[in-house]
Order: C-alpha cells, then sequence, then structure tokens
C-alpha cells in the first residue's frame, strides 16, 4: 500500500509512486471508457442506419422510457431485489445447515445428498410447473424456484471446507481433547469460511436466476409484480424500450449482489486470507 | 537434570503396522522420566513421527502397550508439529489461547499467561499479529508458546526446527533448554540432526528404517549446555559417537 502522506525521497521512488496511482485511476478509467464506448457504439449503429425503435432503440429512449415509466419499474426492481435477497438468505440457510448435517452424520449425507443432487442436475424449468401445482402462495413459489437453483453452491462449497482442514490442526484438537462442537466452532467453520464465501458468489447470480425464471413461469401480476414479468408485458405489448430499460435493472441488481457478496468477502477474509491480501511489495 | 525422576511414560514392546503391511515400529521399548530430555534420532522413514504420534494417543499400537505411571496421558499435554501448525484467521495471542480456550477458560481470564506464554518465547511485541505477518521462525514460536501455555508435564516436538536456518536453529535450541529449565518438563524431541540431538538431550534413542526400530539408546553427560559445551572436545567425540551409531544402523538396514 501507498501512504499519501509518504514523501518520496528518490526518482525511482516517485516514479513508482506514479505508476501506481496511474494504476488506481486506470483500474476505473478503463471499464468506464469501455461501457461509454459501447454505448456510443450503439447509439452510433442505430442513428446511422436508422433503426426502427420496435426493432433497437436508441440508448436515450431507453434512458427516456426508464424515466417515464420509473414508477411502475421501480417498484419492479424492488420486488426483484427483495425476493432475490430472500432467495440468498434462504439458500445460505439450507446450503450451510445441510452441509454442517452431512458433516456431522454420515448416514444422513447418505440419505439426502442424492435428493440435493436431483435437485440441482434437473433444470428448474422442468421442476416449476410441479412446484406450482402444489404451492399455492405466489412468494413461496418464487423463493423455492430461487433456492433450489441457489443452495447447491453453498453446499457443496461448504461441505467441502468443512471436510479439508489442516490435518495436524485436527490432531491437536484432539489432542487437548476438544469436544466435536468445539472442533466445529473453532476450526472446522472458520476454515470453511472462505469457500462457503466462494460459494456465496456463484449462489448470488443463481439466485437472481430463480427468482427471474421463476416468475416467468408464475408471472405475478399486480403491484407485486417484478421485473421478469414487465418485461413480459413490455414485450406483448411491442414495448422494446421499455423491454430494455427492465432488462438493464435486472442487470443492475445482479451487479449489486454481485458488489455485496464481494464486499462481504473482503471484509471476513482481508485479514488473514491469501485470497484477499494484498502483499506488500 | 537426567533420569532421576520417576517414570512418565513407558512404551512396551510397542509395534505399529500400517494396512497390515508396512512395518512402521516395531517392538520398541522406552521409558522416560521426568524432567527427561529424550531425542528420537534416525534417517527419514524410521518411525519417529509414528511413535510420537502413538504417545500423543492419536492412534492405536498394533501391539505392545504404552504405560503411564502417573496415570492416564495427560489432557495438556504440549505438542510441537514440524508445521507451525497456527489457525491462519486468529492472532498471534488467540493461537497461543486456544488449548486453554477448549478447556473452557475465557481469553481475559488467562491473556496474563498467554503473554507470559509469548515473552518466554521472545514474542511479547507480536500478540496482536496474524500468522501470514511472521517470518517461519516467529511462526515456529509461536507454536512452542501454545504448547507451554499449559505448563504440561510433557512435550512432544516433531521435527520442530527442521526447516530453519542453523543460526534460528541454535537460538531457539538455547531458548528451548531455557523455557525448560524455567517450567521443569519433561520433552521427546523428534530430530534428523546429529548435533542438535547431542546438544539438547539428556538421552538419544538411535532408531533404524525398514523396519522402524530402537538401535541404541546413547546417555548424553553434560552439565551445561552452551557455547562453552558446544564447542567442546567432550561434544565433537559424542556427536562422532552417535553418528557413528547411526551409520552403524544405516548400514544394517
Ligand atoms: N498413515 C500411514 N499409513 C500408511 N503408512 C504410514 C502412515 N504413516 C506412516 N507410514 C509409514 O510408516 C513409516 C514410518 O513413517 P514415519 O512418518 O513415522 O517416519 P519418520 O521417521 O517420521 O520419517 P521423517 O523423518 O521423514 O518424518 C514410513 O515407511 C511410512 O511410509
Ligand atoms: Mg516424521
Amino acid at each position: 500500500m501507498v501512504l499519501e502522506t509518504a514523501t518520496p525521497v528518490d526518482s525511482d521512488e516517485l516514479a513508482r509512486a506514479q505508476i501506481a496511482r496511474r494504476d488506481r485511476i486506470m483500474r476505473w478509467l478503463i471499464p468506464a471508457l469501455a461501457v461509454v464506448a459501447s454505448i456510443g457504439a450503439w447509439a452510433l449503429y442505430v442513428w446511422a442506419y436508422d433503426i426502427p425503435h420496435y426493432q433497437l432503440p436508441s440508448p436515450a429512449r431507453v434512458a427516456n422510457q426508464l424515466l417515464v415509466d420509473w414508477q411502475m419499474l421501480g417498484v419492479a426492481l424492488w420486488v426483484t431485489l427483495k425476493i432475490t435477497a430472500m432467495a440468498l438468505g434462504v439458500a445460505v440457510l439450507g446450503g450451510v445447515g445441510l452441509a454442517i448435517l452431512f458433516n456431522q452424520s454420515s448416514t444422513a449425507e447418505r440419505i439426502f445428498l442424492p435428493y440435493a443432487v436431483i435437485l440441482q442436475v434437473t433444470p428448474l424449468i422442468a421442476l416449476a410447473p410441479l412446484i406450482f401445482l402444489y404451492v399455492e402462495a405466489p412468494l413461496a413459489r418464487v423463493l423455492i424456484c430461487a433456492w433450489i437453483v441457489a443452495f447447491f453452491p453453498i453446499l457443496s462449497n461448504t461441505t467441502l471446507g468443512l471436510k479439508s482442514t489442516d490435518h495436524n490442526l485436527t490432531d491437536l484438537f484432539q489432542i487437548y481433547r476438544a469436544s466435536r462442537w468445539q472442533r466445529l466452532i473453532h476450526l472446522q467453520l472458520p476454515w470453511a469460511l472462505p469457500y462457503f464465501l466462494g460459494g456465496l458468489r456463484i449462489a448470488g447470480g443463481l439466485s437472481l436466476v430463480g427468482a427471474i425464471v421463476a416468475e416467468y413461469v408464475v408471472g405475478i401480476s399486480g403491484t407485486s409484480s417484478g421485473l421478469a414479468f414487465r418485461i413480459l408485458e413490455a414485450s406483448y405489448r411491442l414495448n422494446v424500450p421499455r423491454m430494455f430499460a427492465a432488462m438493464i435493472l435486472v442487470a443492475v441488481v445482479g451487479v449489486l449482489i454481485y458488489a455485496a457478496t464481494s464486499a462481504l468477502s473482503w471484509a471476513l477474509l482481508h485479514k488473514w486470507h491469501e485470497s484477499a491480501i494484498r502483499r506488500e511489495r | 537434570m537426567s533420569g532421576e525422576g520417576a517414570a512418565v511414560l513407558q512404551m512396551q514392546g510397542v509395534t505399529k503396522v500400517f494396512n497390515g503391511q508396512v512395518m512402521a515400529l516395531q517392538a520398541m521399548n522406552l521409558t522416560v522420566n521426568e524432567g527427561d530430555f529424550i531425542s528420537l534420532l534416525g534417517p527419514s522413514g524410521c518411525g519417529k513421527s509414528t511413535a510420537l504420534r502413538l504417545m500423543a494417543g492419536l492412534m492405536p499400537p498394533t501391539q505392545g502397550r504404552i504405560l503411564w505411571p502417573g496415570g492416564q496421558r495427560p489432557g495438556d499435554l504440549g505438542v510441537v508439529f514440524q508445521e507451525p501448525t497456527l489457525m491462519p484467521w486468529a492472532t498471534v495471542e488467540k493461537n497461543v489461547w486456544l488449548p486453554l480456550r477448549l478447556r473452557g477458560e475465557s481469553f481475559a481470564s488467562v491473556k496474563d499467561r498467554v503473554h507470559e506464554a509469548l515473552a518466554l518465547v521472545g514474542l511479547d511485541g507480536f500478540a496482536a499479529a496474524y500468522p501470514r505477518e511472521l517470518s517461519g521462525g516467529m511462526k515456529m514460536r509461536v507454536s512452542i508458546a501454545r504448547a507451554m501455555v499449559t505448563r504440561p508435564r510433557l512435550i512432544l516436538m516433531d521435527e520442530p526446527f527442521a526447516a530453519l536456518d542453523e543460526i534460528t536453529r541454535q537460538k531457539l535450541n538455547d531458548d528451548l533448554l531455557a523455557m525448560k529449565a524455567q517450567i521443569g518438563c519433561t520433552v521427546i524431541f523428534v530430530t534428523h540432526s546429529v548435533f542438535e540431538s547431542v546438544f539438547l538431550s539428556d538421552r538419544i534413542v538411535v532408531m533404524a528404517a525398514r523396519p522402524g526400530r530402537v538401535v541404541q539408546e546413547i546417555a548424553v553427560p553434560a552439565a551445561t549446555r552452551d557455547l562453552a559445551f558446544r564447542t567442546s572436545a567432550e561434544y565433537a567425540a559424542l556427536t562422532r559417537d552417535v553418528s557413528g551409531a547411526l551409520g552403524h544402523a544405516m548400514e544394517a538396514a
């Protein structure tokens, strides 16, 4: 890390400080420029070839639609965000809970793991109609769908983490006569934390996929409808700018969730885990 | 300082066979007395770690018995492995706290003892550091502090200094003897190094491989363990003897 207050002593150090500063600016500037460039190319293409807006609306038109429809789309954004976050929460509880259960009891693992795998390998699209047949409450339907796609990476990553504790540390715990519970709390869970967080990042994206797919299939209308329903609805009305606007908001949700899980990961690991440490040089 | 105390540990004809075919240790006999410093010395694969793991109760012997004349195996056995084996998510002081924590002691109630153990290994300034911020030798010292913090009667060490340079190793050898004198514990020390074993121990158990077994026990009668001893003719003669015994064991194998 470079201290802002450090006074460079020679030209070498000055040059290094400059490179570091430029590197920090570039880290933001390059992706920002790439986004601006691609929006510009999009606008140019629509303008140059005179593309009709019901085929491909210009960026300005999409932005305008976003403002016009903000009342409706803002509510939908909130609904989708809420459902995704809830689904992720349930996936964490289910995934970590099952991982601990499987780790503590091999009998439970033998009984339930096959079902976990079956749920994972069966496409959600195939399962969804069945779920809607048996579950009445709309929110519960969507949550179950999102949970099914999101819990598995958490389960499998956490299971791996709980199993892969250092042998010598495990021996040390045995020598000090630690109870099973103490070993779980003080050794296995901290050891599994980076693995869990890796699974959480994947599950974050998947819970959004689950929430969107479920809404496509079940189609909640009215004030509790999310972004997926608004996209469908706009497509029936051939309101292409609104489809684009809603789609952009879906991407925003995805990015927000990714940023949140990354921030959590950094907060929990940056003091000790290799993946989050920036080496001093 | 050697061999006068009561027996704390006896191995009687202890044999360990892995997977029904690998004879890792054959009929080992050893009596460890209170206050002893005993080295297990031998080539790679001769069963040194196996012997230590058997003593620690991490696995049962295939044949023979391990007796604890003073009662059962102490729960406050101190163990130092070849690697530092620290918890990377915990600071130095929290790592040293571990053995006490597992007994249900809160950190506040044992903080002084933890810092005392860290002072013993010269790391009191690093209590709040994370293991990744320490050098290899410093991590090893944390591991030793953790073994010492319960003030155990018996400490088992498996090549703790094997990965360190000669200078650091000598420093830690000196420190280890000072700590042993201060705590008054018994030490069983596994090593590859003839010099280290002669410098540290009261008794050297020379072992041979395939099958792993004890070939000779050599007593090291030395009044002091310091630079004078390290450079004495007596020390040179002893290392020659031990090297000879080791070479003999290798030839016989
Ligand atoms: N868990 C195990 N399963 C099977 N064989 C084992 C196991 N542990 C050790 N052995 C075998 O037992 C023999 C003795 O191993 P041990 O680790 O005790 O040797 P060592 O003297 O400590 O060697 P080193 O100095 O290299 O650490 C070796 O031949 C090894 O292959
Ligand atoms: Mg070994």
